[in-house]
């Protein structure tokens, strides 16, 4: 087998190597993570493992992108 | 009412324990909280208002992804944008004593109503359609190297890949890993096909990667942006 690997593909495959919260985790710090993007904190710092669990799963990705832009526009 | 559930895992990972972002709700979620957690019309009042917010909530969500279910119509979307709302309202008010004010209290009810529209998309989008878990579309994984080194490098990991899919996961975590990060199914589609949750197929997905990632590592072959 030879070819180039799509590296966003693997990526899915392989999922984050950092620690990371579990789907429920997401959805309890979602609101809180949306706020502190929002307010310009780093809140990567502030929630360790939510950010690598939005990159592995792509349900709770979409929940966060949907999150942080209806959020956004009610400000 | 159908109220999304995203269960506990056991699984992973990082312990969240974040400073809050403030001490307590704002004047106006503390003000929600009272509205919900009073009696008669003030009560009902609230709820209505809660409802509308959700409603709008909803309709965000469903226009945003409207290109995923192109088969549904206006009123389709109106009844996805009501059923979203409303339960969303069950999960909010069955959860109100988990409102901490580490958010503002909308910001908390958005996400709820979000999560079920999407949710709600998903399945229209996927009803009726036989969901692929089996490796069949490896060609989606790959194109034409630019060199043969590329090539040599590019194929042995991919057999090692496939190798590991073959002989180190579970038939559950083969078909659960296949079927998400190769066939694009949302996880809560399939989970409800397989009458199980979220969290719980996320959880075996983790695991899947883990041994995965412990298969390429042992032969040297694991991404060096993604060794750790």
């Amino acid at each position: 087998m030879t070819g180039h690997l799509d590296p966003d593909r693997l990526a899915r495959l392989l999922g984050p190597a950092e620690r990371e919260v579990t789907c429920e985790e997401c959805f309890d710090l979602l609101d809180r993570y949306v706020e502190l993007e929002l307010a310009g904190v780093d809140a990567d710092s502030a929630i360790p493992g939510l950010r690598p669990h939005l990159a592995g799963c792509p349900a709770c990705r979409e929940d966060h992108e949907s999150l942080l832009a209806y959020t956004r526009g009610q400000r | 009412m159908n109220v999304v559930s995203v269960p506990a895992t056991t699984h992973a990972m990082a312990s969240p324990s974040p400073p809050p972002l403030q001490a307590g709700p704002d004047a106006d979620s503390r003000e929600w909280l009272r509205r919900l957690r009073s009696d008669g019309p003030d009560r009902d009042a609230a709820l209505a208002d809660l409802r509308a917010l959700l409603i709008r909530a909803a309709r965000f969500e469903l226009n945003r992804r409207r290109a995923s279910a192109p088969h549904l119509r206006g009123g389709d979307y109106d009844d996805l944008a009501e059923q979203s709302a409303d339960d969303a309202l069950v999960a909010i008010l069955a959860k109100l004593d988990r409102y901490r004010g580490d958010s503002r209290f909308t910001t908390w009810a958005y996400k709820f109503a979000l999560l079920e529209a999407a949710v709600k998309l998903r399945r229209q989008a996927w009803q009726g359609r036989e969901l692929p878990l089996e490796t069949d579309h490896w060609a989606t994984f790959a194109d034409h190297g630019t060199s043969p080194h590329q090539d040599a490098e590019t194929g042995e990991l991919m057999t090692a890949i496939r190798d590991a899919i073959d002989s180190e996961l579970t038939s559950h975590q083969r078909e659960i890993l296949v079927a998400i990060t190769l066939n694009d199914v949302p996880i809560d589609v399939l989970a409800d096909r397989l009458t199980t949750t979220r969290g719980a197929l996320y959880k075996t997905l983790h695991d899947a990667r883990r041994k995965l990632r412990a298969h390429l590592a042992e032969r040297d072959l694991l991404p060096e942006r993604e060794v750790r």
